[in-house]
């Protein structure tokens, strides 16, 4: 079993991210379990996805404390003094941001990948909603889901003009993410 | 282990310090636009103060400012302002550390 | 005969409520929105407008409306449905009680979430223990799936001739609200299929113009007695009916949850640990990791709240040597948790044995791993002849 955690605010689509990371994976053939906790519920507020994956149901109904891959949408909340506590070992970091890892966040973490995904959301969708553009960079840094998947799904959620974009920005999360490897 | 619970509220019923809880949270990281005054339409008549719904408006002694920790960019100041001196501006277009 | 495979896609548990009662065909459906079950409202709206449900949505300004429209449909002889949350349930108390009184078989699908009195937007049981007095049927399930097919089987149950009463379906809000899992979703043809043998009885009596009816007018000295213990043996009658139609829905779509309660390794299990909803689910993973390490320790999930399943809990649980309960509410008035002090008037019956009260999981708080393995850690000790702790308020103590 895998267990990811996104981090997000209110309107960035870290919700959506999950349900959409949650239909790749089931198109793929995996079980998986996916829900948010908010606090306060409106836009600007933090807000954690919660995603499992397994190759069998998934019974566990908890929130994740020990994440095989963090997800962080906003850089603003890397300063969560909680955010990489309980990392397992081995495990994978994505972050947006327009700057480069300056150093290693947390010994548990083995890749990195950071994309500046605001700054591609706003190119090619026009609105600062990073999620899509993540969903790729989390594909290409972690290999646990074809680009083709995410792609597949998004489908489900958009369509029309905003899944044309939506579609291009999570291919260029895939290409242009930088994998680091510790 | 068990640990036991301190508590966090001084009372037996439900009553709170509201001192202690008004302007506390981390809220001004939720804003996506802040307030940016016009000093010259300003007349200090403070219903920016009176409407804002976490009453952070800092008194300057001849306008006011919202107070940047805890603004959460709702923009009622700006719409209450009598003068249409406030404005409201997306946070991109101030320099923000990550 | 069998059904055929429905269709898999990831939806939310509000989402999988709506789609049971769109299979199901109401004939009349009111949905107010309130945290966290609004999808459900907007996903039966969304079916309505595109034609996919064609049910008479009756918009309405608040719960207590939301209920009495239904019940009111339901005695003039339609399927209703509707859904709500913790302050809309008890906004719509009194209609509540009327429903039950009229023996009217509405399905309510309800996401749990604290009750009023502290500003609460979270998750928790104390809506389904509130409204436990109010004659309402109440099951309990999950997850997504379970949901779903909780409904379909609801409306079963609710409508059958021998019951006659509303039903309740209640799932963890915030914890399965919000779930997105891959769900079957059958096809409305089979769903028609499952709750054909409804037409098969004889038709219920139904308010009609020019047919001289009243309902629920004789609530005077001995009639008023009578009707409350028709109610009462009626209840008592959907106990084993759970369980039919649980065994006819496993026939029919392969899935199957056990009836009134479904026991997880427990034959040979020496201590058992009994809780409710989503965290049956993380108590099974839990159950297996202490089986694993050489504990034997099973898990009962109680399904069947209202009416209590006395026979099958004494079934399932004479014998064992000490048993742990996991409640997500608390019981006003008393030291323990509400299904603890239920369970508890059933120890003459399955021995004296130690049965330790648990609390927690209140106001979103999570039942994580470690607090459960901690509750068979102490169960077993106690099994073990140890001293314990009567109740414990886990994340307070």
């Amino acid at each position: 079993m895998k267990e990811i955690r996104i981090h997000g605010r209110g309107g960035q689509g870290a919700v959506m991210a999950a349900r959409m990371m949650a239909s790749a994976f089931v198109a793929e053939g995996k079980y998986v379990a996916s829900f948010p906790m908010y606090g306060f519920e409106r836009r600007g507020a933090p807000v954690v996805a919660f995603t499992r994956i397994d190759d069998k149901p998934i019974r566990e109904k908890t929130q994740i404390y020990n994440p095989d891959c963090l997800i962080v949408i906003d850089p603003g909340l890397l300063t969560l003094p909680t955010l990489f506590t309980g990392l397992r070992p081995e495990s994978v970091f994505i972050l947006n941001s327009p700057k480069k890892l300056s150093k290693r966040p947390n010994d548990n973490l083995k890749i990195g990948g950071v994309v500046n995904a605001t700054g591609i959301a706003v190119q090619e969708i026009g609105r600062d909603i990073p999620n899509t553009c993540l969903l790729g960079a989390f594909a290409a840094a972690t290999g646990w889901l074809e680009l083709k998947s995410i792609l597949a799904c998004l489908k489900d959620y958009l369509s029309g003009d905003i899944l044309q974009r939506n579609l291009k920005s999570a291919e260029r999360g895939y290409k242009e993410v930088e994998v680091i490897k510790w | 282990m068990v640990i036991k619970h301190k508590n966090i509220f001084e009372t037996e019923n439900a009553w709170s310090n509201a001192d202690k809880l008004l302007l506390c949270l981390d809220t001004g990281s939720w804003r996506t636009e802040r307030p940016v005054l016009d000093q010259a339409k300003c007349n200090y008549c403070g219903l920016c103060a009176l409407y804002c719904p976490p009453q952070c408006m800092l008194d300057k002694g001849d306008h006011f400012e919202s107070n940047l920790a805890y603004c959460k960019g709702c923009g009622i100041c700006a719409h209450e302002c009598p003068r249409g001196a406030l404005t409201m501006v997306p946070e991109r277009e101030f320099d923000n550390e990550g | 005969m069998k059904a055929k495979k429905g269709t898999v896609r990831v939806i939310t548990g509000n989402a999988a409520a709506a789609h049971a009662a769109m299979l199901c065909r109401p004939d009349v459906a009111t949905s107010y929105p309130i945290t966290p079950m609004s999808e459900v409202a907007e996903q039966l709206s969304t079916f309505h407008a595109e034609g996919v449900m064609d049910t008479e949505m009756v918009e309405v300004e608040g719960e207590n409306s939301a209920m009495n429209v239904v019940a009111a449909a339901s005695m003039a002889g339609g399927r209703t449905f509707t859904a709500t949350s913790s302050w809309g349930l008890v906004f719509m108390y009194d209609a509540l009680l009327h429903a039950a009184g009229f023996r009217a078989p509405v399905v309510m699908a309800i996401a749990n979430r604290e009750t009023p009195g502290i500003l609460a937007v979270s998750s928790g049981q104390q809506d389904i223990i509130a409204t436990r007095d109010s004659g309402w049927i109440q099951i309990i399930v999950e997850n997504d799936q379970e949901i779903l097919d909780g409904i379909i089987m609801a409306f079963r149950l609710a409508e059958d001739y021998d019951i006659q009463l509303p039903v309740m379906v209640n799932y963890d809000g915030y914890y399965l609200s919000y779930l997105a899992e891959a769900v079957e979703i059958p096809r409305i043809e089979d769903v028609d299929q499952f709750l054909a043998p409804l037409k098969l009885q004889p038709p219920r009596l139904k308010l009609q113009p020019g047919v001289p009816l009243g309902c629920g007018t004789h609530g005077m000295d001995i009639g008023f007695m009578e009707l409350r213990y028709k109610h009462c043996q009626a209840l008592q009658r959907a106990k084993k009916k759970v369980d039919e139609i649980d065994t006819e829905f496993k026939e029919y779509f392969g899935r199957g949850y056990g009836g009134q309660i479904e026991e997880y390794r427990t034959e040979d299990a020496e201590i058992i640990i009994l809780t409710s909803g989503s965290t049956a689910g993380t108590t099974r993973a839990v159950v297996d990791t202490k089986r694993a390490a050489g504990v034997k320790v099973g898990l009962v999930k109680l399904r069947l709240f209202r009416p209590f399943p006395v026979e099958r809990l004494i079934k399932a649980l004479k014998g064992k040597k000490a048993i742990g309960v996991i409640d997500r509410s608390i019981a006003y008035g008393w030291k323990g948790g509400p299904i603890y002090t239920e369970l508890r008037t059933l120890l003459p019956e399955i021995g004296l044995v130690p049965m330790l009260s648990y609390i927690d999981g209140l106001a979103s708080l999570d039942i994580t791993v470690p607090h459960i393995e901690r509750v068979v850690d102490e169960v077993n000790a106690a099994a073990q002849g140890k001293p314990y702790q009567e109740v414990t308020w886990i994340p307070l103590e």
